[in-house]
């Protein structure tokens, strides 16, 4: 390795930086002022992007120069950043005082009603996108040549910091920022008009994202999955840098550029994995990541947003349970084929989504790669029975060990954590999960997973199955559900609602939450099991991130307050799903819409909707005094 | 033997000296009243007590055994129940599930996965919520509680493990001036009743004046007096740097209320 | 007998649907239709799977306009599979249950087609793989009731290498996506290289995550080592910005460059004036190929879409004829009828004979293998010819060792 050769390739990996930079540094900024973390900042990058392969074309018809070019970026992230300020006074601004879950779902919902809109306009093709003029040419350095157009990039990474900061300490805006993230309620106090600051720091963040996309049109085709290939990435520099500072995302830019530009030379092959361990190792170790600070609204006393009573069943949920486990019975008598399929597959996404649910509902751990213990589990079935040599029934039991014993390890680091952060250090090691299945093809099969993952003989046919389903889903159930009314779940949330006070009184609340991951990961890696052998194989997307979020969605649609909501949740969800895909093409804008109106319009969920519905016909209940 | 002996306890924080040489002594039956002005250290040498800091040097005694440098939980296990200066209830439970919970604790039964937890210990938690006068309220959701009878509650828990010390930080922070009374009223009586020591931290000098047996006084980090509360007040030094002549005022009404 | 059946009627009925003499007119197909399941990523590939799913719409009207197959219409039933073999094998099981469909066709995901095929394995019904590439899908993974229709990674790396093996380059670089697609392609790659030409030794690898190409480190990881040769196998975006950083840095000059699947128009297209020149690739120039089934398939597509045929259009297409046949052959749509009817089954496409080679199930499709050249402002191949699938299956004793199970 000649010293040209590591000049050149810093240089690279600079360039890299500072796209990154860029677009970090506007969500970053965003969740400093409104402690939103704003899943789609990678759909505002990708509108950027799409903008300025429309907007720039135009431009240098009239001529073809430099400045046109610029000036044609410039447009589209103002466009952007007129988005995003809408995006705040439409959506985020109902949604501040929610808990962040659902924040993070709503903006999720926007990073999929984007998608179907960019494919909508631009159609599924990739767009390459002109290349800026004057600066098409290579440079040479020390014999060497290397994109004029890196060096710009590099150039402009640096000027957006500068820029930034002297926004921050030299305009009445920016000290605004700046008194917002270190302490929310100081900024109320001074009377500023919330209002306006937060969608004025919408604009900004929205108008980094877009100009950040639009700088990229002369390096790569514009395609519709920039969005969640970057919001990943960006996710990685801001919980690096330490949420909410930008000179932190700056540091983290720089060292995830100069790590993948040197990591690949030595692992060719480790590209997926290498940012997420980067991140994992920062948070275990510095839990706020570089630059942060630990949140302070973090420790007041505010009410849960998970199971608030355990309400004993009365008769009438005693009748709705019975009816409901009477219709699973009669399943495989009187459905079809698919019914029963559909039926199998409802089960285990109902037990996946209520050990979710355990875990926020009751724990208040917040775990947004939940798909990992599924997957392992799928994977650990799937596995045993195909390159293993067991049998069908070892593996399924299996399944929720092996589960069970990553989640304790993951675990074991997560339960340090909390709020966002540890809802960041869940992804990465969903995402390190996923990248090795994805990437070590001999031992996984990589993306194409395995199949033959079938039942033993006497349970192949799909009726015999289903009932080894239910019976393993609704004892996991049942077991779990007890759980929650035993010592242990009301001890998991003594330590939701005051970690204080229940380690004042003897409980030891990291490890309390610790088995509970754990516990919780197996019951995950159960249904994984059970899911692979439905399916016949097991592959890389039941780790993915969509499916993570297909999980949460069940959890909130059902309702978190309650326990039976995410079992209600997964059936609707499951039906929702699968009577709008075979109708259109584009399902995921009305997955998107639907996710953002329950947020805003049912945030209590279906069973929370009809517990207060059946609570208005109840009679009153006795005032607490007795008028005399 | 002696409840709680505290010998030498240093603590710094960087360069500013929170604790220098604290030692004090606290017989069971007693309540002793930690007061001194913003910043004195107060806070630091309560949260050495009760496990949240660990002390540069230093001993803290509890019954004869050392406890200083072990977790709160910890802490708690050898008999030291507390209460925080913002009230920490389980907001999510009843009022009597939130002093079961001390007691299925206390018990060992955390990790249990057996029968349901609101079946447990049901009778000995509603005697402790009689003891604090907060019985009639047994299944109302805490969170629905005046902010005083929330306080009354925290003591129930705090007294479901039958510590031999309560600390309590602040224990009438943000209530009415007729409820403080009431809760230190049945802090006393608690007890003296049960032999249980009190160490309490207390800015409403009222409270401490009408309650404690001892007096602590802290200015910087240092023990500048110590001893009953006539002692206390006569205190030149005390007058000088901290109670001033509202604080002495305060202690004469005590005085007399008490008479 | 059946080819020149086939062929006729695909000119008859592209060129004169109007026009068709009552000599030649039979009537058109009655009563219930034969359904033919077609689970796609029309969402997510939306850039392939809507040309396909175009020229089978426009298949399916000329043969039922010409009596259909065993007089009853044909139906093909679209669903989405949500790029994932989990909704994918849900959809299949929708398809055989609820649509009584009499066969599955179709996906483009390599796992995605093996998770179905697994699940016809299972449920013992046909399905037709058209669009997935993995070997593994009729060798290792193979089973009775799975057929494929393109040529495989295999067989389009070999006709690349067969087309390189007279320059004799020595040292070769690769870059390949870091999944099973590109993990394949690479090990085909290094082991008929090795064979091909003496001497030959990889010298660097490059394995970029799918979708999210570092392009300057990789370019500048793979000049680093000063290879003679690059074998490419990214694609899409990937290689468009590949393509970029590599001709700005002058990573391709003076160096043969191989790559797959890059004379597609589904990946010309976007590479537009950047199309790199000279690369040997494996692609579809549709709009050179003169042969008169073909180039009224073109001219008829054009037509009715005003759009350009993707590669997709031609296998759409290709695949809809051949289920006709087959069911006429068959005379059936019972699925061991269909099973035994299919094996070696020859059929005349638009691209020429296609033989089912019953040993793997895989068609001995063939592919055009040519160099890039830029014209104008837009890619197309040079010096193409078309390239017999036949010659670049595996040998059939290789089949039976990875079939074996």
């Amino acid at each position: 390795m000649d010293l040209s050769f590591i000049i050149i390739q810093s240089l690279s990996g600079l360039a890299s930086a500072s796209s990154l930079f860029i677009i970090a540094s506007g969500l970053t900024i965003v969740f400093g002022v409104t402690r939103i973390v704003n899943f789609a900042h990678g759909s505002l990058y990708m509108l950027g992007a799409y903008l300025a392969v429309t907007i720039v074309p135009l431009l240098l018809d009239v001529d073809r120069s430099l400045p046109m070019f610029l000036l044609g970026v410039l447009i589209s992230a103002l466009i952007v950043g007129v988005f995003g300020a809408l995006m705040e006074i439409i959506l985020l601004r109902r949604i501040y005082h929610v808990p962040e879950l659902f924040q993070l779902l709503a903006t999720f919902g926007v990073v999929l009603i984007v998608q179907d809109l960019v494919i909508k306009i631009w159609g599924a093709v990739e767009i390459p996108g002109p290349r800026a003029p004057s600066l098409r040419h290579g440079v040479f350095i020390m014999d060497q040549r290397f994109p004029a157009y890196e060096l710009f990039l590099i150039a402009a990474g640096i000027v957006v910091l500068a820029v930034l900061w002297l926004l921050m300490q030299k305009t009445r805006f920016g000290v605004l920022i700046r008194a917002a993230t270190q302490d929310r309620e100081m900024v109320a106090a001074l009377g500023v008009n919330q209002a306006w600051l937060f969608t004025g720091t919408l604009f900004l963040g929205a108008f980094l994202a877009g100009l950040g996309g639009a700088l990229q049109i002369p390096r790569v085709a514009i395609n519709t999955q920039m969005d969640i290939s970057i919001i990943t990435e960006v996710f990685v520099v801001t919980v690096i840098g330490g949420m909410g500072s930008v000179p932190g995302a700056f540091i983290a830019a720089l060292i995830i550029g100069q790590l993948q530009a040197f990591g690949i030379l030595i692992f060719p092959k480790i590209t997926l994995v290498l940012v997420f361990l980067l991140m994992a190792v920062v948070l275990v170790v510095k839990p706020w990541g570089l630059f942060g600070k630990s949140d302070a609204a973090a420790g007041r006393a505010i009410l849960p947003e998970g199971i608030l009573s355990l309400k004993r069943f009365g008769t009438v949920d005693n009748i709705v349970a019975g009816l409901a486990i009477a219709v699973l019975l009669a399943l495989p008598v009187f459905g079809d084929n698919y019914m029963v399929k559909v039926g199998i597959e409802v089960l285990v996404l109902a037990l996946a989504a209520f050990s979710l649910h355990f875990l926020i509902g009751v724990g208040g751990i917040v775990s947004f790669g939940h798909a990992a213990y599924f997957g392992l589990g799928a994977y650990a079935a799937g596995l045993l029975v195909t390159k293993g040599g067991l049998s069908m029934e070892p593996s399924i039991l299996l399944a929720p060990i092996i589960a069970g014993a990553f989640a304790a390890l993951f675990g074991y680091f997560v339960v340090r954590l909390s709020g966002i952060y540890l809802a960041m250090l869940t992804l990465a090691f969903a995402q390190i999960v996923y990248a090795v299945c994805f990437q070590w093809v001999e031992f996984t099969g990589g993306d194409n997973g395995v199949v033959g993952v079938w039942p033993s003989s006497w349970a192949s046919s799909r009726q015999v199955y289903f009932c080894v389903v239910l019976a393993f889903t609704l004892s996991a159930i049942i077991a779990l559900r007890h759980a929650i009314y035993a010592p242990f779940g009301y001890a998991l949330r003594a330590a939701r609602d005051s970690a204080t006070r229940a380690d004042a009184i003897g409980i030891d609340v990291r490890r309390i939450r610790w088995f509970a991951f754990t516990l919780s990961g197996a019951a995950a890696g159960l249904a994984g099991g059970l899911y692979s052998f439905s399916k016949g194989s097991i592959d890389p997307t039941m780790i993915s991130i969509p499916m993570s979020v297909d999980f949460l969605v069940m959890v909130l649609l059902g309702g978190i307050q309650t326990v039976i909501g995410p079992l209600v949740g997964a059936a609707a969800f499951h039906s929702i799903k699968d009577f709008f895909m075979p109708l259109t093409d584009f399902w995921r804008m009305f997955l998107g819409a639907s996710i953002i109106l329950m947020v805003l319009v049912f945030p209590r969920g279906i069973s929370g909707a009809a517990a207060s519905l059946t609570d208005r016909f109840k009679p009153a209940p006795k005032p607490a005094v007795a008028p005399s | 033997m002696t409840l709680l002996k505290v010998t030498g306890l240093n603590k710094r924080f960087g360069g500013v000296v929170a604790a220098k040489d604290v030692a004090f002594a606290l017989e069971a039956g007693d309540m002793l009243a930690i007061i001194g002005p913003n910043g004195a250290g107060k806070s630091t040498t309560f949260n050495m007590v009760g496990g949240q800091l660990r002390p540069d040097s230093g001993q803290v005694l509890l019954a004869g055994q050392p406890i200083s440098g072990l977790a709160p939980r910890e802490v708690w296990r050898r008999g030291i129940g507390r209460t925080f200066q913002i009230a920490q209830t389980f907001v999510s439970m009843s009022v009597a599930e939130n002093v079961q919970m001390a007691l299925i604790s206390w018990h060992d039964q955390i990790m249990s996965v057996g029968a349901r937890a609101e079946t447990r210990y049901r009778p000995e938690a509603l005697d402790l919520l009689d003891l604090v006068g907060m019985r009639a309220d047994a299944d109302r959701p805490v969170r629905e509680l005046a902010y005083g009878d929330v306080k009354r509650v925290e003591l129930a828990i705090a007294l479901a493990s039958a510590p031999k010390l309560l600390l309590m930080d602040e224990p009438t922070a943000g209530m009415a001036p007729k409820e403080r009374a009431q809760l230190m009223d049945i802090t006393a009586t608690i007890a003296r009743q049960r032999k249980i020591g009190v160490l309490f931290t207390e800015h409403d000098m009222d409270a401490v004046f009408a309650h404690a047996d001892r007096i602590l006084v802290l200015v910087r980090g240092e023990i500048i007096a110590d001893g009953k509360p006539d002692e206390v007040r006569s205190n030149a030094r005390v007058k000088q740097v901290y109670l001033g002549d509202m604080g002495v005022a305060a202690a004469m009404r005590a005085r007399r209320g008490r008479v | 007998m059946p080819q020149n059946f086939t062929r006729r009627a695909v000119v008859a009925g592209l060129g004169a649907t109007g026009l068709a003499g009552p000599a030649m007119a039979q009537t058109a197909a009655s009563g219930a239709p034969i359904r033919i399941g077609e689970i796609n990523s029309y969402s997510r590939m939306a850039a392939f799977a809507l040309p396909y799913r175009n020229a089978i719409q426009m298949a399916q009207d000329e043969i039922n306009a010409r009596g259909g197959a065993l007089g009853r219409p044909l139906e093909f039933v679209f669903r989405d599979d949500g790029s994932t073999p989990g909704d994918a094998v849900r959809v299949a099981e929708e398809l055989v249950t609820r649509e009584n469909v009499s066969f599955i066709a179709g996906t483009f995901l390599s796992n995605v087609g093996l998770a179905v095929s697994d699940f016809a394995n299972q449920r013992k019904i046909m399905f037709l793989a058209t669009e997935p590439l993995t070997d593994a899908l009729t060798m290792a993974q193979g089973n009775r009731y799975t057929y494929r229709l393109r040529p495989s990674t295999f067989m389009q790396t070999k006709m690349l290498v067969d087309a390189v093996k007279a320059r004799n380059v020595r040292r070769w670089g690769i870059v390949a996506p870091n999944y099973e697609y590109g993990q394949s392609a690479a090990a085909n790659f290094k082991r008929l290289i090795a064979e091909a030409t003496p001497g030959a030794e990889i010298v660097v690898e490059q394995y970029p995550a799918l979708g999210r190409i570092d392009a300057g480190a990789t370019v500048g990881a793979l000049a680093q080592a000063r290879p003679d040769g690059i074998f490419n196998v990214t694609f899409g975006a990937d290689l468009t910005q590949f393509v970029r950083e590599g001709n700005t840095r002058g990573l391709f000059e003076r160096r043969t460059v191989v790559s797959l699947l890059t004379g597609e128009p589904e990946y010309m297209i976007p590479l537009g004036e950047e199309t790199p020149e000279g690369w040997l690739v494996t692609g579809y120039p549709w709009e050179q190929i003169k042969d008169a089934p073909h180039a009224a398939f073109v001219a008829a597509y054009r037509a009715k879409f005003n759009d350009t045929p993707r590669l997709g259009s031609f296998l759409g297409y290709v695949f809809a004829y051949m289920c006709r046949d087959l069911i006429a052959k068959a005379g059936s749509v019972e699925t061991e009828a269909l099973l035994k009817t299919f094996d070696d089954m020859k059929f005349d496409t638009i691209s020429g004979p296609v033989t089912m080679r019953g040993i793997d199930k895989q068609a001995t499709m063939g592919a055009w293998v040519g160099e890039t050249t830029l014209n104008g402002k837009v890619g197309a191949m040079k010096n193409w010819r078309f390239e017999d699938g036949a010659k670049y299956m595996f040998t059939e004793a290789e089949v039976r060792a990875a079939r074996k199970g």
